[in-house]
C-alpha cells in the first residue's frame, strides 16, 4: 500500500542536501515504529521515492515522497507518529492513501511556485526595481539565459518554463515549470531577471522558498499531489 | 532558547563543501539552556565533522557527561581548510555545534587523541578558539585543555599545549574532576591552584607540574614534579564493570554520512592476544567482556532510537568474545529477519563459524575475505607473537573458496624488527599458495577468478608495547623493500590474480617521531603548524618539505627518535605512567620476540603482565 506524504524543509535544513534527507526519513520512519515495505535482495532498501529534489539552500513548505507500507495507521497518526521523530527544520503536513496502480509523485510533477526575498547585501532601490521589473521580463517573447552543465555551455529560451511571475508584497513570486518534462530552477529565472534589468546577480542575495509542488489534473489544470488519494481514517 | 541560531552566515554556509558539518541538530542531539548549567565541556575531535561522528568513545563521554545535570557536554570537529580560511578573514571564533557559541566561553575544552597525525589539527583548534596555544600563557577564565584517549599515553610531544591530560577510559575519573572544578570555582581558586587540585585525581596528568631534564646525548636524565603532593607516576584509570558503564542507547545520528554511519555495539575492551608491535592490545589490559544479555538490549534500543539499518560489532578481536555466537543469532534472526537491520561484520578470524555467519549476512559474490598475518613468514610471525599459522590461513581459505568466496584481502607490515629479506619475500610466497590453492576447487564450484590483494604498512613503533625500545627502519630503506616486495609479486606464477599496494614511508617517519617523542618536539610541530601544515593525516593536505623545515628549525633530528635502538635502561618519554602491565613484562617480551619465542594468550595461560593489578577481567576468569 502506497501513501503519500507532504511535509517542510525549513530552516537549518536547507543546507542538508536530497541525498541526505532521504537517508533522514528512511531512519524517521524506522524509528517512528511504521511498517515499511522493503524490496528483496542481500541489500534490502526502503521502498521510498521523491516527488522534486530541492536544490541545497531553499526551503521549501511543499515537498512530497511516496513509501509503501505492509501495514497502515490513520493519515492523523502518520502525521503524529513522524512528526515526533522530526528535529527541527521539517514537519509533516499530510499523509495520503494512494489508489493502487497510482503514477508515483516524481513522474507526476509538472510545476512547482516560489517566493524570493531579498535577504543581506542587497539594496532596498534594487530589489524594487527588480519586483517592478518582473512583468515586463515576462512581456519578452523569449528570455534567453546561458546554461552553464560540467561540459558544456548552451544558450537556453526559459520563456516557456515560466508560468507566471509578478510582486507578490515585497516578494517575487514565480510559478515555474518542474518535472521530467522540463524542470527550471527559480535561481536561473532570478539570474535572468537580474540580467534583464542589469543588476549584478549575487546568488547569497535571494532566499528561494517552494510554496508547492504540483501536477496536472484529467483537466490539465495544475493542482496540489495531495489531489491523488485520500485521507486514511 | 532559540536551537536555530548559527554562528556561521547563509552565505558562507553556502559557500563552504557540506554546511551540514557545522549546524548540528542532529537526531538525539542533547539540547539544554547553558544558563541552566555550571559546566560548559567542549568536546572536540581534531578530523573533519564525518570521521569525528564516527568515534564511538566521544559519543560514550558526550552520554555521559550531558547524563549530570550540572554539566552541558558540547562538541566541536575541526573546520575543514575552506571554512578554516574563511574564519580566519572574517574572525569568527571557533564554536561548539550544540549552541552555535564560542569555545572560548567554556569552562573545559576536551581534544580526543586517536591519531599522532591529527596533532597539527590541535593548535587549529585552539587558535580559532582564541585559546593561547602554548598553555603557560593561560590564564583565569580560559577554558582548560584536556587531552585524552590512545595518543595520551605518550603525550610529551604535545604535552606543552595541553593544562591536563586524561590517561584510561574517560567513564571513571572526570566526574571527580568536575566536583573538584566546581568546588574550586566556589573558592574563587586560580588557574594554578586548580591545577593543582586536578593533579591529586587519579589518571591525571598536569604536564606543567613536572621538570624534565636531559643528558647530553639528547636522552631524559630525569621526570619529576615540581610540587610537593602531585604524584610520580600516573595510573591508568579503567572500567572494571563494562556492563555498569554508561553506553549511548541513543547515539547521534549525523544528517550527512559519517565513515562509521551504523550502530557501534562495543562487545569488549582489550585483547587476549598479546600482538607485539599492537599497543591497544597493551594498554586496555586486562580484556573485559560485556555480557550478551546487556548487549542484546543495547542493541534493541540503539536501533530503535537511531532508526539506523545496520549494526556492526566493536572490539580489537571478536573471535576472542566468548558468547559471540549467541550474539550474532540474535543480531541475525531478532533485528536481521525481522527489523530489516543489517549487520556488518568486522573482521573475524575465518573459520566455519565466521563462515557461515559471513553466508548469512553477506552477499558472497561481493564481500571479500580478511587475513592480518602482519608478516609473511612463521619466523617473523613468532617474532611479533602474531598466533595465526600458513596452515590456518590456507585453511580458512579453502573453506571459503569451497563456499563461493574467491575474493581475498592481506594485510601485512614490513619493517618490523628482525626482519630479513626473506621474511619480506614471503609475503608474495603468501599470496601465491593461496592463489594456487584456489586451483584445487573443482571448476563447478568457482565462482570467477581468483582476486588477492595485499597491502603493507610501515611498521611504526609504539610506547608500551615491546617493541618501544625497537628500531624503526628509515624510509628509504622501507620504500627499497617495499618496492623488492612489488617486484617478487610480479614474478610469481599467479601474479595476474594478486595486487599489492603499500604506504607511502614519510607519513609514518613523522608518525613513528610523535609516538615516541619527547617534549622537545613541541616547537616542531608548532613551526610546522605555522607555515601551513593542518590536516596532515590527509595525503591531499600533508606536505612533507614544510615538516622537514620544521625540524631543521629546530635543530631536531628524526632519526634520534626513529631509527635508532632504545636501550632496555633509558628513561623513555611515558615511563610515569602505569598501564599496569609492568616495564619488566615488556622487556621480557621484547628479548622473547628476538629469540623468536611466542606468548601464550591470556586464555590459554597467564603471563603475569601486571595488569592483574587492576582486579577483574580475563585475569580471574575461570579456565574453560
Amino acid at each position: 500500500m502506497t501513501v503519500r506524504i507532504k511535509y517542510t524543509k525549513t530552516g537549518n535544513f536547507k543546507f542538508i542536501g536530497h541525498l541526505d534527507l532521504m537517508r533522514y526519513f528512511q531512519k524517521a520512519v524506522k524509528r517512528a515504529g511504521l511498517d515499511i515495505a522493503y524490496s528483496k535482495g542481500y541489500s534490502p532498501h526502503q521502498m521510498m521515492s521523491f516527488a522534486a529534489p530541492l536544490a541545497l539552500g531553499v526551503t521549501s513548505e511543499g515537498e512530497y515522497f511516496d513509501a509503501q507500507f505492509n501495514t497502515l495507521v490513520s493519515s492523523d497518526e502518520f502525521v503524529r507518529r513522524l512528526n515526533a521523530q522530526m528535529t527541527e527544520g521539517v514537519e509533516v503536513r499530510d499523509v495520503i492513501l494512494l489508489p493502487e496502480k497510482a503514477k508515483n509523485s516524481m513522474s507526476l510533477v509538472a510545476a512547482s511556485d516560489y517566493h524570493v526575498t531579498p535577504v543581506q547585501g542587497f539594496l532596498e532601490e534594487e530589489w524594487d526595481r527588480l519586483l517592478r521589473g518582473a512583468g515586463k521580463l515576462l512581456e519578452q517573447e523569449q528570455i534567453e539565459i546561458l546554461r552553464k552543465t560540467k561540459k558544456s555551455e548552451k544558450v537556453e529560451d526559459i520563456r516557456k518554463g515560466i508560468y507566471k511571475l509578478y510582486a507578490d508584497g515585497n516578494q517575487l513570486y514565480m510559478l515555474l515549470a518542474a518535472g521530467s518534462e522540463y524542470n527550471l530552477k527559480p535561481e536561473l529565472v532570478t539570474e535572468a531577471l537580474c540580467g534583464f534589468l542589469s543588476i549584478p546577480y549575487n546568488r547569497a542575495a535571494y532566499q528561494v522558498h517552494r510554496l508547492e509542488t504540483y501536477m496536472k489534473n484529467e483537466e490539465g489544470a495544475l493542482v496540489s499531489l495531495l489531489e491523488s488519494g485520500t485521507k486514511i481514517q | 532558547m532559540d536551537m536555530t541560531k548559527r554562528a556561521l552566515s547563509d552565505e558562507i554556509l553556502m559557500q563552504v563543501e557540506k554546511p551540514a558539518r557545522y549546524i548540528g541538530n542532529e537526531v538525539n542531539m542533547v539540547k539544554k539552556n547553558p544558563a541552566d548549567v555550571e559546566i560548559r565541556f567542549a568536546m572536540c575531535f581534531p578530523d573533519v565533522y564525518e570521521i569525528g561522528m564516527s568515534h564511538l568513545g566521544m559519543q560514550i563521554l558526550y552520554d555521559q557527561f550531558n547524563r549530570r545535570e550540572d554539566t552541558y557536554c558540547e562538541r566541536v570537529y575541526s573546520p575543514w581548510p575552506d571554512l578554516d580560511r574563511i574564519m580566519r578573514e572574517k574572525n569568527i571564533p571557533l564554536f561548539t555545534l550544540e549552541t552555535q557559541s564560542p569555545v572560548m566561553d567554556f569552562d573545559f575544552l576536551g581534544i580526543t587523541l586517536q591519531y599522532e597525525m591529527c596533532y597539527t589539527n590541535i593548535l587549529q583548534i585552539l587558535a580559532l578558539s582564541g585559546i593561547p596555544i602554548w598553555a603557560k600563557d593561560r590564564g583565569n577564565g580560559v577554558p582548560f585543555v584536556f587531552g585524552g584517549g590512545p595518543c595520551s599515553y605518550n603525550p610529551e610531544p604535545i604535552a606543552d599545549f595541553f593544562d591536563a591530560f586524561y590517561i584510561g577510559e574517560g567513564e571513571v575519573s572526570y566526574d571527580k574532576v568536575f566536583d573538584v572544578y566546581q568546588a574550586a570555582k566556589r573558592e574563587n581558586l586560580d588557574r594554578e591552584e586548580i591545577l593543582y587540585r586536578f593533579s591529586k585525581i587519579p589518571g591525571i596528568y598536569i604536564p606543567s607540574m613536572y621538570e624534565v631534564s636531559y643528558k647530553e646525548d639528547g636522552t631524559i636524565r630525569a621526570f619529576f614534579p615540581k610540587r610537593e603532593g602531585v604524584p610520580e607516576k600516573i595510573q591508568k584509570q579503567l572500567v572494571m564493570n563494562l556492563d555498569e558503564a554508561p553506553y549511548p542507547v541513543k547515539p547521534l545520528v549525523p544528517y550527512i554520512r559519517a565513515t562509521q554511519d551504523r550502530v557501534t555495539l562495543e562487545i569488549m575492551r582489550g585483547c587476549i592476544r598479546g600482538c607485539r608491535f599492537c599497543q591497544a592490545g597493551m594498554i586496555y589490559r586486562p580484556t573485559r567482556l560485556k555480557s550478551v544479555e546487556v548487549l542484546k538490549q543495547y542493541a534493541r534500543d540503539m536501533v530503535k532510537s537511531s532508526g539506523y539499518e545496520e549494526i556492526s560489532l566493536s572490539s580489537l578481536s571478536s573471535s576472542d568474545y566468548q558468547c559471540l555466537k549467541e550474539l550474532t543469532a540474535f543480531l541475525i534472526e531478532e533485528l536481521g529477519e525481522k527489523e530489516g537491520v543489517n549487520l556488518s561484520l568486522p573482521s573475524l578470524r575465518i573459520d566455519a563459524f565466521s563462515l557461515d555467519v559471513m553466508q548469512r549476512v553477506q552477499d558472497i559474490r561481493k564481500s571479500s575475505l580478511t587475513f592480518a598475518p602482519e608478516a609473511g613468514t612463521q619466523r617473523l610471525r613468532d617474532v611479533i607473537n602474531k598466533g595465526l599459522t600458513e596452515e590456518e590461513i590456507l585453511n580458512g581459505a579453502m573453506q571459503a573458496f569451497h563456499g563461493g568466496w574467491n575474493k581475498v584481502k592481506f594485510y601485512f607490515m614490513l619493517g618490523l624488527p628482525t626482519e630479513t629479506e626473506e621474511d619480506a619475500e614471503g609475503i608474495p610466497a603468501l599470496c601465491e599458495k593461496v592463489a594456487e590453492a584456489y586451483d584445487h576447487i573443482p571448476k563447478e564450484e568457482r565462482t570467477g577468478r581468483v582476486s588477492i590483494t595485499a597491502s603493507a604498512s610501515f611498521f611504526v613503533p609504539k610506547p608500551f608495547t615491546p617493541f618501544q625500545w625497537a628500531a624503526m627502519l628509515d624510509g628509504d630503506t622501507y620504500s627499497d623493500r617495499a618496492h623488492h616486495v612489488k617486484d617478487v609479486f610480479r614474478k610469481q606464477p599467479k601474479a595476474k590474480s594478486m595486487k599489492f599496494h603499500y604506504h607511502e614511508s614519510y607519513v609514518s617517519v613523522l608518525e613513528g617521531v610523535f609516538a615516541r617523542g619527547d617534549r622537545k618536539i613541541a616547537n616542531v610541530i608548532y613551526d610546522a603548524y605555522k607555515s601551513g601544515c593542518i590536516f596532515d593525516a590527509w595525503t591531499e593536505f600533508f606536505d612533507y618539505e614544510k615538516w622537514l623545515a620544521a625540524f631543521a628549525k629546530n635543530g631536531v633530528s628524526m632519526d634520534f627518535y626513529t631509527t635508532r635502538e632504545r636501550p632496555v635502561e633509558e628513561v623513555l618519554p611515558w615511563d610515569f605512567i602505569d598501564i599496569g602491565v609492568t616495564k619488566q613484562f615488556l622487556a621480557s617480551e621484547w628479548e622473547k620476540a628476538k629469540q623468536g619465542v611466542v606468548t601464550p594468550n591470556c586464555r590459554e595461560s597467564c603471563s603475569g603482565c601486571g595488569a592483574a593489578k587492576f582486579g577483574g577481567g580475563v585475569c580471574y576468569d575461570r579456565k574453560n
